[in-house]
Formats: C-alpha cells, structure tokens, sequence
C-alpha cells in the first residue's frame, strides 16, 4: 500500500500586517511578507508524516496563484514535499471559493490522489471552503477540522475532528479530503537536505490548456459572488479608566458600576 | 466569450499612485510613472473609482447567470445537535424575518434530523412562517453528504432567494458543499446582512479582522450566508405567525448515502459550559503566568455565574484546553459582560469578543490595545485585582 497525497497550499499576505489607513481608507501593504497560510503548513506536515508512516507513498504539494507563489512552493519542498504544482493563468484569477475549488479540482483529476488534504481555512479570507468545494467536485466524502488521523490504509482512514464541544470520531472511505486544524502536528524547520532538494526541484506549473475545464466556471467568471467594497473595521471606543489609591479600591469602584447599570 | 480586462490608458495616467494604494490584492504596480496591472488582479474595480483621471476602464466579462426572478424566500438552517434546535438558528430567525420583511418574502427554517416533530412544532412559536421538516435516520446526526444532497435536492425544486446558517463547524462545511452542488455564491461568517435593491449585501470581516469586506452574489441564486454566532440578537417567542409545518420526504434513497460513518463522540470533559452560550465571561491570556493561576479565575467566575474563556497564548501554552479559546480561531462569543484579565487585545482576541455588552479589562501595561475598547479599564496587576473584585462581589 502507498498512498498518493496532494496537500493545497496557498500563498497569504501576513494578516497580522493588513491595515487600513484610517483618513484614506486604502490598504496599507507596505512591507507585508507572503507567507503559506499557517493552517497549510499542518496539512504539509501531517502529508509528510503520513509519507514516513506509509512507504512508498507520495506527497504533492498544489497551489492557484501568481508566479511568486513559487517561493512558498520551495518552501513546501524544504520540509518534506515530494512535488509542487503551480497552476497559474490569467484565465484563473479573480476566483471566489467556487471557482478555486472548481479549479484545484480539474488539477486533481490529473494527479489522481487517494487523499486529499486542505487546510482548515485561509487567513486573508477564512473562509474554509475550499476544501469542501473541492470533494463535492471530485464527488469524494470530506472530513472537516481533522486533529488526527489515528489509521488509514489504502480504503478507510479513521479520524478524530474537532467540533465545539469534544471530538468526533469517524471513519472515511477513501478517496478523500480532509481539512485540519493546529491541533493535528507541529510543523518541522526546513532541513539542510530538504533545502537541497528544494533547489533542485523545478516548480511544475500548469496553464489553464494544461487542464480540461469549462472557461465559465474559471476566475471572476467563474465566481458567483463578488466583493463590492472594503473598509475598517468600525471602532468600538473604549470606556473609562477606574481610578482608585490600590487594587481594592478600583475593584469596589468597577463593581458598583456594574450593579448601577445592572449587569451583575 | 469576452475576457475581463482592466484597461490603464498612458495617456491618461498621471502616475499619482491612488490606484497602487487602493488595490485590496497587491495587483497593481508602477513601472515608472505609469500604473500597470499583474496577474492578481481579480477585476474588483475599486481602483477604477479612486482614479482621479478616469484612466482605468473595467471590462468585465458577461457572466451567465439564473433567471433571478424565479427566486423567492428567505431559508434558515434549523442545525440541531442530539435533535436539540442550536441558539444560533434563533439569532438568524430574527434576522432572516427581518431579510424576509423586507424583500415582502416568506421565511422558512429547515430542519434535517429524525423524530423532530416536538422541535418543529416549538419553532412555530417564532414568528417563521414554515417549517420545513425533513426526517429520516441517516439525518440523526450531521453527516456531510446525505445533509448537503438532500438540502441541495429541496434547493433545486424550490429555489429559495436567500440560505442563511450558524457559522458553526457544521454549518460551515456543510453550506461549503451545498453552494458547490447547486452552483451558488457562499460567503463565510458574516457579521452583517443587508438588502439593497433585492440583492443580498453580506459584510464579514476578512484579513484576520482587520478589513471589513461586503459581497454580493449578483447573477447567482439562492445567495448564501454563514453567520456568526452571538452577532444578532435572539427572536423571542411571539406566539407566531400563524406558521405551519411542512413534512419532506427523501423519496430518493440515493440521497442519504454517506461514505463517512461517526464512531463516537469524546465529550471535551473539561468544558462544563459552552462559552459561545454564556452571559458572563471571564478570560485570561499570558498575563496570568501561569496554569494554577486560572484557579483564580475560575473563583471569579464562579462568583459571577460565568465561564473561563482563554487568548490564544493561554491555550497555546497548554494552560487550559482549546474549547475555551476566544478570537478568530477560536470562539466568537458576546455575553453580557466580558472580563479580560492578563490580555494585550490583539485584533485576533478582540474579534471574538468586540460585541460584548460590556467590557472590563485588568492589564498591568496601561497602553495595551484592550484598554480601546474596554468599556472600564484598570491599570494593575490581576493577581492583587481579581481577588479584591472577588471579595467585592461576595460583599455586594
Ligand atoms: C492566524 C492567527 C489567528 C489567531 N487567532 C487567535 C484567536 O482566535 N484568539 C486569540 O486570543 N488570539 C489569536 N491569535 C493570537 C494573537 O495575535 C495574540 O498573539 C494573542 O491573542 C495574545 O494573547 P495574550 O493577549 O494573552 O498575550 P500577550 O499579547 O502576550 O499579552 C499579555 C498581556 O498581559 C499583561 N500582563 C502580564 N502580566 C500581567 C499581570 N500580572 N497583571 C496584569 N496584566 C498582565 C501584559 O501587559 C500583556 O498586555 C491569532 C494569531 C494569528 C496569527
Ligand atoms: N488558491 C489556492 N491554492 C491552493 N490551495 C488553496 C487555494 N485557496 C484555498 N486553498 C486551500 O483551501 C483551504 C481553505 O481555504 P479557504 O476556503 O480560502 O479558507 C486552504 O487552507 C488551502 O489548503
């Protein structure tokens, strides 16, 4: 048994930067790094994991986007990955989850995987839909927010998801998608060989002829929603500062404040 | 077909850089003085309007879209766990009777499970009117695939406007499958709903909170939403409006096959309430130091009737398990009164917790961001602060 795995993998802006200037209400994007979005560094690692666990197995890292994703594609082979695609084309961009998955999905059909993982979701638009965009259109089960994956073999893996309020078990057939959370690993640093490899290993990048798709579920065609407008966030202005000589004090102020608006 | 294109004219363009600035995706660039686009444009037009010489020109490609006009009817997602309708539903029964109001539509709520008559029949109390019931076993508990074929069978046959869900762990992948089926525009954990001219405005935040984005599904039905947990208020029972139940069976056993099959269920043993639920919470962050030291917060809790929810730092650090988290990736909870002991207010925390009715935040450095938005604020240390507000509330 070996197990043919490709993990998705985007390419984000480091969200923690993003702002909006205030008087201009424009973007500040100076000096934002691109960044893999953290939740894909898991699937890179849980993918390698599973490639040490289960010899002979494969694992192939999938990206949609401009061509400077090829750096965060290096950086996928320097801890582990066996291959990189790139599709990228013009015909692709402007694409909403339906059109990423509908796209990563014609991508699949080419690479054939007993196994698909995703990140639980993207930091510029967490969404977290991709991934089950993707199994509807290769009609494969999905399991979603995957902590661990306690067996597999070439039918059926048995993962652990987490839900709200615990963890559920549940067994899927494979093939499959499975979309994980931080929970499921803790992702390595590149090694010196794998930092070799990465540079010896060409990036494949695929154009849309390198696909059989329909041009009407591509990019901005493609997609049925659309963003109408960006701005900041509203601020919430902060209260009043407690006064008080010392901590016993300004505690009796705060809560004689709450009993006066009658929160407690 | 035709192609979307943004045109920027040289002869226009004065090089002044708004454009660059405006651009949400980084695709626009200036090559000397003239502004050029690359492959990340995604033809979203907000550089056309700031352009001060009208140099730019969207051409946006003809999309082929659904008769719009044979769309009508706001849908809710009526999600139950262990056949119990989730708080959630009701948050979006108020605000879907408002959609629905206001587009002169009816509203539904959709409820998937087995053996849900009492539940269905407590629905109507609410000012919905139908209900739709669809009961078989395999809909007991969430499952992907039987949920998403058989809602996304009743979508295609009765075309509603509008599908709203929790943005909960099911109701977010679950909606992700249904939009794919039925070819529909899906966007993720709104926080505010809108009509304008009949057409859906759904703003949510993006970029880890820090930019607020509205979408609109314009040539796609039924347009949909998830939203977030505790964003809108609750509908209270009303006694109704003369709503009615309506029983629709799977005639197609095909429907509720599933390749996925729940072995068990681990109860996360250490959350003796649901954050997401509570009215009074308590959180710590890294600022409590240590483990042992969320004992203390517990105490307040307790004294207060509340729960103990976490920063990520706190959970990161293994102090307390992740069920408690609060923030982004974490829980989106607005109780009554939020106090945030030992938290900076990173725009990941306060996400999560910004629509609480009140806040009270204890940080010993006074220029932590938590202070902007803390309703009151106290400078100190929270192991001399926590214990006085104890004594004082026990003293109250
Ligand atoms: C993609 C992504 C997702 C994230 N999701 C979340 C999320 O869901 N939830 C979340 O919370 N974070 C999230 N974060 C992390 C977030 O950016 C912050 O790192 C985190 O919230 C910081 O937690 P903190 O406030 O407890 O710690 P710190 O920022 O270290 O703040 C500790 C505070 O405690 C104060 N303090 C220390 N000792 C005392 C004392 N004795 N008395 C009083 N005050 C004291 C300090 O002054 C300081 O302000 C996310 C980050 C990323 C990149
Ligand atoms: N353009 C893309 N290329 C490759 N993978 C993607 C892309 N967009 C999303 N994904 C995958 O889908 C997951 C969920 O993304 P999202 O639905 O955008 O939140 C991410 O963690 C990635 O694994």
């Amino acid at each position: 048994m070996a197990l043919n795995i490709v993990v998705c993998m985007k390419q984000v802006p480091d969200t923690t930067e993003v702002r909006i200037n205030p008087e201009t209400n424009t973007l500040i994007r100076d000096g934002v790094d691109s960044i893999i979005n953290p939740f894909d560094t898991y699937a890179i690692e849980e993918a390698v994991r599973l490639c040490e666990r289960v010899e002979g197995s494969k694992t192939t890292i999938l990206s949609m986007g401009p061509p400077q994703v090829e750096s965060s594609l290096k950086d996928a082979l320097s801890v582990g990955a066996d291959e990189v695609v790139l599709l990228s084309d013009r015909e692709f961009a402007g694409a909403d989850t339906w059109a990423t998955s509908y796209t990563l999905a014609a991508a699949m059909k080419k690479l054939k995987p007993d196994l698909i993982i995703t990140g639980k979701q993207a930091i510029d638009g967490d969404t977290a839909q991709v991934g089950p965009g993707i199994a509807v259109h290769l009609d494969m089960p999905q399991v979603c927010y995957v902590s661990k994956i306690r067996e597999i073999n070439d039918e059926v893996a048995i993962v652990e998801r987490l839900l709200e309020d615990g963890h559920e078990v549940v067994e899927v057939k494979l093939p499959a998608v499975l979309t994980v959370v931080k929970e499921i690993n803790e992702p390595r640093l590149p090694s010196l060989k794998g930092k070799m490899k990465a540079k010896k290993t060409a990036v494949t990048v695929w154009t849309n002829d390198d696909l059989d798709t329909d041009p009407e579920c591509l990019g901005l065609t493609g997609s049925p929603t659309q963003v109408s407008k960006i701005f900041s966030p509203p601020k919430r202005g902060g209260g009043e500062m407690i006064d008080g000589e010392n901590a016993q004090e300004k505690a009796e102020t705060v809560v004689a404040k709450l009993k006066e608006l009658q929160v407690i | 077909m035709s192609e979307n294109k943004l045109i920027i004219s040289a002869d226009k363009c004065v090089g002044c850089t708004k454009c660059v600035k405006q651009c949400p995706f980084a695709a626009l660039e200036m090559d000397g003085k003239l502004a050029v686009v690359n492959d990340s444009c995604t033809f979203c037009g907000s550089c056309v309007d700031v352009c001060p010489t009208k140099a730019i020109i969207l051409n946006r490609a003809e999309q082929k879209g659904v008769d719009l006009s044979a769309y009508a009817g706001v849908w809710v997602f009526g999600e139950q766990k262990n056949g119990k309708i989730q708080s959630v539903v009701l948050e979006l029964i108020n605000e879907g009777r408002k959609l629905a109001d206001s587009l002169d539509e009816k509203l539904s709520v959709v409820v998937l499970g087995n053996d849900m008559d009492a539940a269905c029949q407590e629905l109507l109390e609410y000012s919905v009117d139908y209900v739709l019931q669809i009961d078989a076993p395999e809909l007991a508990d969430y499952a992907a695939e039987p949920y998403a074929k058989v809602l996304s069978d009743i979508v295609s046959k009765r075309k509603p406007s509008i599908i709203l869900a929790g943005a909960t762990s099911i109701g977010r992948s679950f909606l992700a499958r249904v939009a794919v089926e039925v070819k529909a525009g899906l966007t993720a954990d709104c926080t505010g709903l809108e009509i304008c001219e009949k057409m859906l405005h759904q703003t949510r935040p993006a970029f880890g909170g820090n930019i607020m984005a509205t979408i609109l599904t314009p040539n796609h039905r039924p347009q949909m939403a998830t939203v977030r947990h505790k964003v809108f208020k609750e509908a209270t029972k009303n006694g109704g409006c003369g709503g009615k139940i309506e029983k629709i069976a799977v005639d197609d056993n095909k429907l509720l096959t599933s390749r996925t099959k729940r072995i068990e269920f681990i109860t996360d043993n250490e959350t003796t309430i649901n954050i997401a639920e509570a009215d009074i919470i308590v959180s710590g962050g890294r600022g409590m130091g240590k483990p042992e030291n969320f004992a203390l917060l517990e105490e307040l809790a307790n004294a207060l009737g509340g729960a103990v929810g976490a920063s990520r730092a706190a959970v990161d650090s293994g102090w307390i398990p992740y069920s408690h988290q609060v923030g982004q990736t974490g829980k989106t909870v607005g109780p009554k009164l939020y106090i945030a002991c030992g938290i900076s207010g990173a725009i990941q925390h306060m996400v999560g917790m910004n629509s609480s009715d009140t806040i009270i935040a204890i940080n010993k450095d006074p220029d932590a961001p938590i202070f902007e938005i803390a309703s009151f604020g106290i400078v100190g240390d929270v192991f001399e602060v926590v214990p006085e507000l104890i004594k004082a509330i026990k003293n109250k």
